[in-house]
């Protein structure tokens, strides 16, 4: 029989250090991992790098790390849901990186599938492309060519981004076995299933952890060999 | 289908002449999503969100059950319709810049008679992100810009060529507001169809970008 990988959350926080990367998938508010977050509030661990698509609204879920000054910095598509983080953006508190929402799933894809890199036609000719590689399909030659921003566009251009990868990942499941197969609910699911593939060390709350075999093969989103750790969410975080 | 009170409103109804029966839309928080009070009669669309689903019905109302882990791109609760599906962001992107969302309706800071888009961050000014526009003005078969014609104090938002930070260049195909329906063109901005409350005239006056006015322009009927 497979090993349990279901811990305590306080033996799971052994696994966090302070100035780690660490990707906290979700959606607003909405699939982020409660209760690996409280255990980093109770854990004490700061100077964090986040990869996030947002930081969930004041006070709760990544909300509590922005309120506690536990970030360095963000890398995320919108803010917006927070004005707490919004305010410590402006005063210069937190360093913040933005990326459009496609592209930072496709980045992190790319780190967790073994790609060097994407090729997207999002944020071209926008600010999103300062500092990035630009290349542009060239018809005649059949291959891509590199350009500078500023030349005239004659096919189709796209931004290389790269990927991206980080120390330890939290992800937030409906239901997990105790070997770490996970099964997402509804749009809760969001970058949970593509941020798992990314990090060194994942760690799964699940809301319900089953027995192994009681999921069905084919229901399984995230296959537990990705999967180093499970505890049990707290519905109450 | 009911008819509209406000010039708002008005933008909503005209957009939603643009649904399709069948289409895949995605709308804008806020006013693109008063588009759907307004689907022309025999028009059922497919409402597309951001986080990871297709079929998005509304916030619940009294009586609903409410949606566990079901949101908008706004993060907030929403109902999904009977056939509605959910899947993850990287689905949910690879969908919308693959071409396979029919229509996205935004707003707009400025757009410009090319068709160039700014609408997530002003010059000198805190920004909250550009969530997912980037992606949906990238990948769309048809994009709609829903705007008031000319902002607070009066200046024209359709201009002839914006210095803000874009969203999207060139990506803009329609742009309704409540005097006009401009269509982008490669040729240009075209004039189409005016509010019945107004002008020729008063819409060029009123609009930065130079427009293409041809012989005839229809006016907009609800």
């Amino acid at each position: 029989m497979a090993k349990s990988k279901v811990v305590s959350l306080a033996e799971a926080m052994t696994h966090c250090h302070d100035g780690m990367t660490i990707m906290l998938p979700g959606f607003v508010n909405c699939g982020v991992s409660q209760t690996l977050i409280e255990g980093l509030m109770q854990a004490g661990i700061k100077d964090l790098n986040i990869i996030s698509n947002n930081t969930s609204v004041k006070g709760k879920g990544i909300g509590k790390l922005v309120h506690d000054d536990r970030i360095k910095h963000i890398t995320c598509s919108h803010i917006g849901n927070n004005e707490e983080t919004c305010a410590k953006v402006v005063a210069g508190e937190i360093n913040i990186t933005f990326v459009p929402q496609g592209s930072l799933c496709e980045k992190v894809r790319a780190g967790g599938a073994g790609i060097g890199g994407i090729l997207t036609p999002t944020g071209v000719h926008t600010p999103m492309q300062d500092g990035k590689q630009l290349l542009e399909w060239d018809a005649a030659a059949g291959k891509y060519k590199f350009v500078e921003p500023d030349e005239p566009q004659n096919g189709a251009r796209y931004i290389l981004e790269t990927p991206l990868h980080a120390d330890v990942c939290f992800v937030h499941a409906y239901k997990a076995d105790k070997m770490g197969n996970v099964v997402y609910h509804r749009t809760a699911r969001n970058f949970n299933q593509t941020f798992a593939t990314a990090a060194d060390f994942v760690i799964v709350e699940a809301e319900h952890i089953v027995e192994v075999g009681e999921l069905d093969p084919d229901e399984i989103m995230t296959p537990g060999a990705l999967v180093d750790l499970v505890v049990q969410a707290n519905m109450e975080d | 289908m009911r008819k509209p009170t406000n010039e708002r409103e008005m933008i909503a109804c005209r957009t939603a002449q643009f649904f399709q029966d069948g289409n895949i839309v995605n709308l804008g928080i806020g006013m693109p999503t008063q588009c759907l009070d307004f689907l022309p009669d025999g028009v059922d669309v497919w409402v597309d969100t951001e986080n990871g689903a297709i079929g998005l019905a509304g916030a619940p109302g009294e009586g609903d059950e409410f949606p566990v882990d079901i949101v908008d791109a706004g993060g907030n609760p929403s109902k999904l319709r009977v056939g509605g599906c959910c899947f993850d962001s990287f689905t949910s992107f690879g969908y919308i810049r693959g071409g396979h969302v029919d229509i996205t309706v935004l707003g707009a800071y400025e757009v410009d008679g090319e068709g160039s888009l700014a609408n997530w961050m002003i010059p000198g000014k805190a920004a909250a992100g550009m969530g997912g526009a980037m992606d949906l003005v990238s990948g769309s078969k048809i994009t709609i810009v829903m705007t008031m014609h000319c902002d607070k104090k009066g200046n024209p938002k359709i201009v002839q060529k914006t210095e803000m930070p874009l969203t999207g260049w060139k990506v803009v195909d329609y742009v309704v507001t409540e005097l006009a329906v401009i269509h982008i063109t490669p040729e240009g901005p075209v004039l189409e169809e005016i509010s019945p409350n107004t002008t020729v005239e008063e819409v060029v006056a009123k609009t930065g970008a130079k427009l293409i006015v041809p012989e005839n322009v229809k006016v907009m009927s609800f």
